[in-house]
């Protein structure tokens, strides 16, 4: 601007006025649950683009020096893998059999329906929170490829997080390890509940995160069990994967057990994810329960 | 409109650099904060009011992109820059200390409000380790990349203040 008005506002009155909005628009996001609306639109399809190409150019680069890099570990471990080839051929021998069986059986009782394939759609992980506090991150699919919020976001075969909040080509994911995460959980053997919570402390530390208040008979679950998402959560779906528990003790409350989880995906490196597009369905929409 | 579209593509790079490629640069899962240093040195170079301004849009980025509440992030970015901008009248271009001071403190205080507000609120109350495994070593890693960023955004500025200063001359 090369003329100033005379009456300029005087620059404490401005950020009086600035800081009257924000706090109205966080109380009104944080009560409403809205997020940035148009502002999300047109914030995506300026920046989104330029993540992306970065990214591009980043993997490659990532992807060319690896190569370099592994060349001599992968004839070593090539020997190394054959053998196990050969030890896995004959384990899978032994649990076609055994998956044989439990068809027949799951077909006895009824049971197909218990774990249905869901509709998925694949996308790359574009940009990290720039921050050190939280672990939400970004993916290069949006509303356009009819990822809605509430989404549940796996890796392999673990849980990674869920959609936050949509733009039309993104999408934001809080991951299971971020702070303010809560997963309801349950141990796969006993099908004992339990609350998943990340934790920036403990993720640092050990590259753990934490549960907590798990009912079960004593000492029922014990180190290496498996954590999957319980059938109580409203917005995860049944039976995926967490973790596996690392470390398990009793509260001072002599009924509950908490402890650390492994989770199951590789968080430090992940680069493509699946969006389950399938959510579950609650009835009552108002409840505001975990997420 | 010609300094107007230089910050913006200023914050835009930083923005972009800094949850991208600072990401996969991290030390220890810790990366510096770049936007930080734009808001804070845009402050104590060109006054409260630019300060303000810059640290609003950068904060509403973070916001729009990564927060869990609108304006949260805005608003402290405003603060800050607001805050920097008290310093111009001490700031020489030559002298990198006044600089490393003000970013310093301002990606401590940061750190500080985040922490309160987002962790402390919530019960999560080992500010000793905090402190010690993420704010501090995000404070060595952005005091690093200041040196290099800090006179990338004067030259910038020196640059914008001739052009405009000889536009005006003219325009007399």
């Amino acid at each position: 601007m090369k003329r100033k008005s005379k009456h300029s506002i005087p620059t404490k009155y401005t950020l009086l006025v600035l800081t009257i909005i924000c706090v109205v628009v966080m109380f009104i996001s944080f009560t409403l649950n809205l997020s940035g609306g148009p502002l999300n639109s047109v914030a995506g399809y300026i920046f989104v683009p330029m993540q992306k190409g970065i990214n591009q150019v980043g993997t490659w680069i990532v992807n060319r020096t690896d190569e370099l890099a592994s060349l001599k570990d992968v004839m070593q471990k090539n020997k190394d893998l054959q053998a196990k080839v050969d030890e896995l051929t004959q384990e899978l021998n032994t649990i076609k059999l055994e998956q044989y069986e439990l068809d027949n059986l799951r077909e006895l009782m009824d049971l197909d329906q218990k774990y249905p394939s869901y509709d998925k759609v694949a996308a790359r992980v574009i940009a990290n929170d720039g921050g050190n506090w939280f672990s939400t991150f970004l993916i290069d699919k949006g509303e356009n490829d009819g990822i809605e919020k509430d989404m549940n976001v796996i890796a392999g075969s673990g849980l990674v997080g869920i959609v936050i909040d949509t733009g039309p080509n993104y999408a934001k994911i809080r991951s299971i390890i971020d702070d303010a995460s809560n997963v309801s959980g349950m141990a796969l053997s006993t099908a004992d509940r339990c609350i998943v919570n990340g934790n920036l402390a403990s993720m640092n530390e050990n590259q753990v995160i934490q549960f907590t208040g798990l009912k079960c008979e004593d000492n029922a679950v014990k180190t290496g069990e498996q954590i999957v998402t319980s059938h109580i959560s409203d917005k995860y779906l049944e039976g995926i994967l967490v973790g596996y528990i690392n470390a398990i003790e009793r509260d001072s409350n002599n009924l509950t057990y908490s402890g650390t989880i492994t989770p199951a995906v590789d968080f430090q490196h992940l680069q493509e994810v699946l969006v389950v597009l399938d959510k579950k369905t609650v009835h009552n929409k108002t409840s505001k329960g975990k997420d | 409109m010609r300094r107007k579209f230089t910050v913006f593509l200023i914050i835009t790079i930083c923005f972009i650099l800094q949850c991208t490629l600072f990401q996969a640069l991290a030390f220890a899962s810790i990366s510096p904060n770049l936007l930080i240093v734009v808001t804070s040195s845009f402050g104590f170079m060109r006054g409260r009011k630019e300060g303000m301004w810059i640290g609003f849009f950068s904060g509403l980025l973070l916001d729009l992109f990564f927060g869990s509440v609108i304006g949260f992030y805005a608003l402290v970015y405003a603060y800050l820059g607001y805050v920097n901008g008290f310093f111009r009248k001490r700031f020489f271009p030559d002298d990198i200390k006044l600089p490393l001071i003000l970013i310093s403190a301002s990606d401590l205080s940061y750190n500080m409000l985040v922490y309160l507000f987002l962790f402390f609120l919530r019960g999560r109350f080992r500010f000793g380790y905090y402190f010690l495994h993420i704010m501090l070593p995000e404070l060595v890693y952005t005091i690093l990349v200041t040196i290099v960023l800090y006179f990338m955004i004067l030259r910038i500025n020196q640059k914008l203040e001739y052009i405009e200063k000889r536009s005006a001359s003219k325009f007399v």
